[in-house]
């Protein structure tokens, strides 16, 4: 019989999830953000973003020719580093850095260890730490277009200041700070879309800025608005939903994810109080990223029946 | 702390529920493969030329672990030559052509039985293998010297399009009700327990029937979760006994049968009839009228696929069993097994997957592994060929059941690496072995 069927080993049907639709989830995820971000802070925003993907998205085709490596740009992924990077970044950044802060997550931090899940930290969260120590620090971001930007500080800086901040408009993002990291409430869309799809569960997210805020609320004597101040602004949201859930540079199991994120929030009010930088949440998952191996495997699972 | 054990939600595609088994027209030829089981394949006892009934034994087992083979039709062999089935494996098989009349083996009577001696050797000479790929021969599993208190009855039918053990369940209820009772007059259990998905609520109904006039059967009504069918994990979430691993369900106490086994060993108690026959599931989107049919092992699956209506689409994938661990079969010649509960021709869209890429380590794998294994990391170790890590990620507990690959974004196929991490987990097991004696 010349029947040709086609013979491989079970399962024979599959999910219809796959790596780029994963991808395409979290982009479509940070859309509200993104949009937000255009909207607060004009055209110099959507300038930024553009050069942020496009240079990653570039810097990933290229490096895959250039050491002969199938190409995988249209799996995404390069699209999501490029986006959150930009995120970021504030609107008044020389676009030059931009892109050479896109070029370095890809090709440094991605690209020489091995490509896709194979990163230790996570690209964008190094590319900014990266740039911060490179070009600066970023605490004198741009104001979004039509507020007053009088002292030019961003809320953490004003917070650390003491001066008082309006929650209402951190909420909203009428506020300093990187493109993507001002407006709270499209980050939360953004966060609930990617737990509904299952890209991502709660763990990490709410252990995260959960712990944020009880150690801030213990910090700041129980001041509730302070504290609340300090949790909008300054990257947690971004950082605690998109960059700290990053699958490769964190842990696998509920249990894990859990621990990861008590981490990120306690190292971040330590940094944000005691250590000099506002920024506390790139520094705090950078690290957790460095010792995520090491959680994952004491959280791993129990094999049912298994010899301990 | 209790184990939670994990499994996923698959599409059920349960067009067959509630179709009762049609018989299908007679074949005129039938192959009968020797080797439908694990073990030593059995030794034909028939020569080309001999004319053979419906039961006649046409090859005896052969060893320890081994089962007998009879003819399904009457009529006369025809051969006795290698055969290529799943996986390129060639077998030896007897070719039968059929008169076309079905005529019973007159010399067939229902078997004495007075001993659980005489009950195990009933259901050995009734030729009953288990379902799934390997076909593990049912009287093993009742020859055991352990002590056995629970008898687990299978219906979980998880896999999806299967529904053949759920048309059993409601047709052969009275069947079942006897293979129970029999069995349990010689073993004495203390539980018997029917072990049934809540969405096949007919089978559901059925079985409490019987259990209202057996006071020792209870229905187990389970989530519709992947895969609850899997011997550990029914045995597990029907009676909460862990079976470690590299042990036998006997080990904590338990047989488990499914529910058609047991309808068929009531059959050869009965009447002597032994397996001649399957209810199979006929399903997949390639086939024109999805059927549960009652067909005569050793027919070829293109005859049972005519009998429905043939094809409306090109089958990309034709398969023993479930899409989940199911066997793809390479030519549509081959026949229906003893241990076939269903044959499914996959259209292209059922079969689309994904390109795969490299893992993005979403930890979907392990989360979704119904026993906790991570086999992402056992993928890494089997790359580096490092059988003492599989040893620690516990390879060989893995059933197969292939939900992280079907799970995995990256589309890697984890279920296949796994199998072959276990198999170079036992080599290594084994010079290990050798290097200590
Ligand atoms: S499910 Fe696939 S991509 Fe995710 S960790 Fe497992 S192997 Fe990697
Ligand atoms: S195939 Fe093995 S590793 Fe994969 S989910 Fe099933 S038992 Fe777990």
């Amino acid at each position: 019989m010349e029947n040709k069927l086609h013979v491989s080993f079970s399962p024979h049907i599959r999910s219809n999830n796959s790596t780029m639709r994963t991808m395409l989830d979290v982009v479509i995820a940070l859309v509200p953000a993104t949009v937000a971000a255009v909207i607060l802070f004009g055209l110099s925003a959507l300038l930024v973003i553009a050069v942020c993907v496009i240079s990653a998205v570039a810097g990933e085709a290229l490096f895959n020719l250039a050491i002969k490596k199938e190409q995988t740009v249209g799996d995404l992924s390069a699209v999501v580093t490029g986006l959150i990077l930009a995120l970021n970044l504030p609107a008044n950044i020389p676009l030059w850095q931009a892109a050479v802060g896109s070029l370095f997550a890809i090709i440094i931090v991605k690209g020489i260890f091995g490509g896709l899940g194979k990163n230790i930290v996570n690209p964008a969260i190094a590319a900014r730490v990266f740039m911060l120590i490179a070009f600066g620090s970023m605490t004198k971001a741009v104001f979004p277009n039509g507020l007053d930007s009088v002292s030019g500080a961003t809320p953490l800086a004003d917070l650390a200041n003491d001066k008082s901040v309006n929650l209402m408009d951190l909420f909203l993002g009428k506020c300093g700070g990187a493109l993507g990291e001002t407006c709270a409430v499209a980050l939360l869309i953004g966060g609930i879309y990617l737990i509904v799809r299952k890209v991502i569960t709660w763990h990490i997210p709410v252990a995260f800025i959960g712990t944020t805020f009880l150690f801030t609320f213990a910090v700041e004597g129980g001041n509730l608005e302070t504290t609340l101040a300090w949790v909008l602004s300054g990257g947690l949201m971004l950082g605690a939903i998109f960059m700290a859930t990053d699958y490769v540079t964190s842990p696998s199991t509920a249990k894990g994810k859990l621990i990861f994120g008590i981490g990120a929030g306690v190292i971040t009010v330590l940094i944000r109080f005691w250590g000099g930088y506002p920024e506390g949440v790139s520094f705090a998952i950078l690290l957790m990223n460095i010792v995520n191996p090491f959680i994952d495997a004491k959280t791993s699972r129990k094999v049912f029946g298994g010899k301990k | 702390m209790a184990f939670s054990i994990k499994g996923i939600h698959i599409p059920h595609r349960k067009n067959t529920a509630g179709m009762s088994a049609v018989r299908m027209l007679v074949p005129s030829m039938v192959t009968i493969p020797m080797a439908m089981h694990i073990g030593k394949p059995a030794k034909p006892i028939v020569k080309v030329g001999d004319s053979v009934s419906v039961g006649t034994m046409i090859a005896e087992q052969d060893g320890m672990i081994s089962s007998p083979v009879y003819s399904s039709v009457s009529g006369t062999v025809k051969g006795i030559a290698d055969i290529v089935i799943s996986n390129g494996r060639r077998v030896s098989a007897i070719t039968i052509e059929s008169d076309g009349e079905m005529t019973p083996d007159d010399t067939i009577k229902a078997p004495q039985i007075n001993s659980k001696e005489d009950f195990i050797e009933a259901v050995k000479m009734s030729g009953i293998v288990g379902l799934g790929g390997a076909g593990f021969p049912t009287y093993v599993k009742f020859a055991t010297d352990k002590k056995i208190d629970t008898l687990v009855i299978n219906g979980a039918e998880c896999e999806p399009y299967i529904t053949s053990d759920s048309v059993t369940m409601v047709d052969r209820a009275d069947e079942i009700l006897f293979a129970i009772e029999t069995a349990d007059k010689y073993f004495n259990f203390e539980k018997v327990i029917i072990g049934i998905e809540k969405n096949k609520t007919a089978a559901i109904t059925s079985m409490k029937n019987i259990a209202a006039k057996y006071k020792k059967i209870e229905v187990k009504v389970l989530p519709s979760v992947y895969p609850q069918g899997g011997e550990k994990v029914l045995i597990y979430n029907t009676t909460g006994r862990v079976v470690a691993a590299g042990k036998l369900p006997a080990d904590v106490g338990c047989i488990v049968c499914n529910s058609s086994t047991m309808a068929n060993i009531a059959r050869y108690i009965k009447t002597g009839m032994p397996l001649v026959e399957k209810i199979i599931t006929v399903d997949g989107g390639a086939v024109k009228e999805p059927k549960n049919v009652i067909a005569p092992i050793g027919t070829s699956l293109a005859d049972v696929f005519d009998f429905c209506g043939g094809f409306v689409s090109e089958p990309m994938k034709v398969l023993y069993g479930g899409p989940m661990m199911g066997i793809a079969v390479p030519e549509l010649s081959v026949p229906v097994l003893k241990q076939t509960n269903a044959i499914l021709a996959l259209n292209e869209k059922e079969t689309r997957t994904a390109k795969t890429t490299a893992c993005i380590r979403c930890g979907k794998c392990t989360n979704s592994c119904p026993f906790g294994i991570n086999p992402a990391a056992i993928a890494k170790a089997y790359k580096d060929k490092d059988a003492e890590m599989l040893e620690k990620l516990g390879a060989d507990v893995c059933m197969l059941c292939g939900c992280c690959s079907y799970i995995c974004p990256a589309k890697r196929p984890l279920a296949e690496t796994n199998s072959l991490a276990k198999n170079l987990l036992m080599e290594e097991r084994a010079k290990k072995k050798e290097v200590k004696a």
